[in-house]
């Protein structure tokens, strides 16, 4: 074999693929398909992937959160108010009785009001203890996080998210100043690092107090029912802990403390993040797999139909084959002559299929948003399985080819 | 003299039988003849003589069933398929009663072809197709394919093809069976001409005009050689084959 010889080749497996167009086309069909449904699974398999390392990096792998209120879909909806909030007393409970937790806050939500010097602005607040630095690190850009002190104290100081930051100091430096949340002076005294916008949600428009003001002074009121409320309550396990095992004790520790009954239904729910976003790109990867077994047998599809039409092409051509031989052809060069034009074939086909899978991600990742990404890894391997159906499925017609007895091929009618 | 020049084909005691069904039939039943360069060969005889399996031997096509055939010295009862190939590469052109050109392929194309599986492939392939078929005299039409051309351009493009890697012999089945009388005229003259340049050429025929125009004629029946002489060229018609000699009158 010699760069000659192949280009000669590519070039009768090019004249014969264009002599049969339609048949051709026909034919790389099941690959077409075949290959379009490897590019789309691949591509939602690696979205897949993708979002959920981002979410259990911006979630945290090992942090628990335990929201009062059911969480069970059909039947009545419990809403907010389904469960008593949490207290402290509970917080506590947890604490003391779950040795794998090793920190933990609550928090306690509402929505205010900013203002500074004429600037007003609408905001999210949250209540949380000092420890949530250490169960959802967030870092500063300036000055500090409160302390536990401060939490016990009740000081009424504010750590601000950027977005707050942009919309009420409007160019000034936030740290060591006083605005007034719901009319109530707070120092500011530190600024956490921008998240930036996670979809529709901006992380960034937040200020965070003290758990304890947050109570008394802000958002307690609608908790008022019950004394010393710390909303919800988020935990970080200590590394080496099965999160399964430690969510149950949890779950049975929070029953206690509420008295609820054998056989009455949670009014609380206890949750892993990372593992709701794991479920869910588990969903997308079933779907996924799906696709690799349509793919996987549209590909055996269309190599048969590809053994197919090379094996009518090689009756055919029985008198060229012959004549080839006649004039010097090896066996080799027969099987490689072949083979060359069943590649041709299936790669041509798979480039189609390259194309339409592109089309059908691109559509996926605008209708369902879907995160999807298509690597320079699945194109090459798009068009690597492609050859490869070449190979195989080229390969008994090539062999037959190579086979045939050049006296008979020569007369051959 | 005979033992100076190396024998193109050398066949000793050749046979070939096939078991057809129940029936072994004998296709050769012991052929022994020698072929010395530059010789023009004639092989005669009815359908069914063993003339085709004779010439599938000397083409490296077929091998015998007992005896020893050697081309060009080389003995192919002891070649593999690939140095069979490499010896019809190198040593044989072939010329068939249908010509055998690839269809919607351009005759320089067709004539390159056994370029591409030689082993000492010229430089330029373009350039050495080109002169043989200008040798053939279609200079004029390297681009056309073969369903423009007429039958006996057809035949022309064959030859072209036959001569391209310079072989030590042109084994030619019927040249002539799907051409007119005229331009069987015409392909002999052109074979003429080649064996004036010192090539060899086998013809397998049925056809007395065309044999005539060998300088030896082997005459093939039931699998046996009948007749091995030389002829002068043009007289063999009247002296050999008086049931067709009217045809030649």
């Amino acid at each position: 074999m010699n760069l000659q010889q192949e280009v000669e080749f590519l070039r009768v497996a090019l004249n014969a693929l264009r002599l049969n167009k339609m048949r051709s086309a026909l034919t790389a069909l099941g690959i077409i398909i075949g290959v379009a449904s490897v590019i789309v699974m691949a591509a939602i398999g690696n979205g897949a992937q993708q979002q959920v390392q981002e979410r259990i990096a911006s979630l945290g792998a090992r942090v628990v959160s335990v929201n009062p209120g059911s969480i069970r879909v059909g039947g009545r909806s419990t809403g907010g108010g389904g469960g008593a909030p949490f207290s402290e007393k509970d917080l506590r409970a947890i604490k003391e009785g779950i040795p794998e937790v090793a920190s933990a806050t609550g928090q306690l939500s509402g929505s205010v009001s900013v203002v500074f010097g004429a600037a007003n602005w609408s905001t999210q607040v949250s209540g949380v203890h000092a420890d949530y630095q250490d169960v959802k690190p967030w870092p500063l850009t300036a000055g500090r996080f409160f302390t536990a002190d401060e939490v016990s104290q009740g000081a009424k100081v504010a750590v601000v998210g950027t977005t707050v930051v942009n919309e009420v100091f409007a160019g000034e430096e936030p740290v060591g100043q006083t605005v007034r949340i719901n009319n109530i002076p707070f120092e500011v005294i530190g600024v956490l690092k921008s998240k930036g916008s996670t979809g529709m949600t901006d992380a960034d428009d937040t200020v965070m107090v003290p758990l304890s003001t947050a109570r008394s002074r802000l958002v307690g009121r609608r908790y008022s029912t019950v004394p010393d409320t710390v909303g919800s309550i988020s935990l970080r396990i200590s590394d080496g802990y099965e999160l399964p095992r430690v969510m149950a004790d949890i779950s049975t520790l929070m029953r206690k403390q509420r008295r609820i009954k054998e056989g009455e239904t949670d009014n609380f729910s206890v949750m892993n993040f990372a593992q709701f976003a794991e479920a869910q790109a588990e969903t997308q990867k079933t779907i996924g797999y799906l696709l690799a077994t349509t793919a996987a047998m549209s590909l055996v599809v269309g190599g048969i139909g590809i053994m197919n039409i090379m094996l009518v092409s090689v009756t055919e051509r029985t008198r060229e084959i012959g004549l080839r031989m006649a004039v010097g052809a090896r066996p080799f060069d027969v099987l490689a002559q072949f083979l060359t034009e069943a590649i041709m074939l299936c790669i041509a086909g798979g480039l189609t299929g390259l194309a339409l899978g592109t089309g059908i991600t691109i559509a996926i990742a605008m209708v369902l948003k879907w995160t999807v990404a298509i690597g320079v890894g699945t194109v090459v391997m798009a068009i690597a399985v492609s050859a490869a159906v070449g190979i195989i499925f080229g390969f008994v017609p090539a062999r037959r080819a190579a086979r045939l007895n050049p006296i008979d091929a020569l007369r051959y009618e | 003299m005979e033992g100076d020049a190396p024998l193109l084909i050398s066949a000793r005691d050749l046979t070939k039988s096939y078991v057809l069904g129940e029936q072994t039939v004998h296709a050769l039943r012991g052929v022994s003849f020698d072929v010395k360069p530059g010789e023009f060969v004639a092989i005669m005889g009815p359908s069914g003589s063993g003339k085709s399996t004779l010439m599938n031997m000397i083409g490296a096509l077929d091998q015998p069933t007992s005896g020893n055939m050697a081309i060009n010295g080389h003995e192919i009862s002891q070649m593999n398929s690939d140095e069979l190939a490499d010896l019809r590469n190198s040593t044989i052109g072939f010329v068939f009663q249908q010509f055998n050109l690839l269809r919607r392929t351009t005759a320089l194309d067709n004539v390159k072809l056994p370029l591409l599986y030689s082993k000492r492939r010229p430089e330029n392939l373009n350039k050495a197709a080109a002169e043989k078929l200008e040798l053939v005299g279609l200079g004029s039409r390297m681009d056309h394919q073969p369903s423009q051309l007429s039958g006996g351009q057809q035949q022309r493009v064959a030859i072209a093809r036959a001569l391209v890697n310079s072989p030590h012999l042109i084994l030619a089945d019927e040249p002539t069976g799907a051409l007119d009388t005229e331009t069987s005229a015409e392909i002999m003259r052109l074979f003429k001409t080649l064996n004036a340049g010192g090539l060899s050429i086998v013809i397998v025929t049925h056809e007395p005009d065309v044999a005539a125009h060998a300088k030896r004629l082997i005459r093939v029946r039931d699998g046996r050689i009948v007749e091995d002489r030389p002829t002068a060229d043009g007289e063999i018609t009247h002296s050999m084959q008086p049931a067709s000699g009217v045809n030649a009158a």
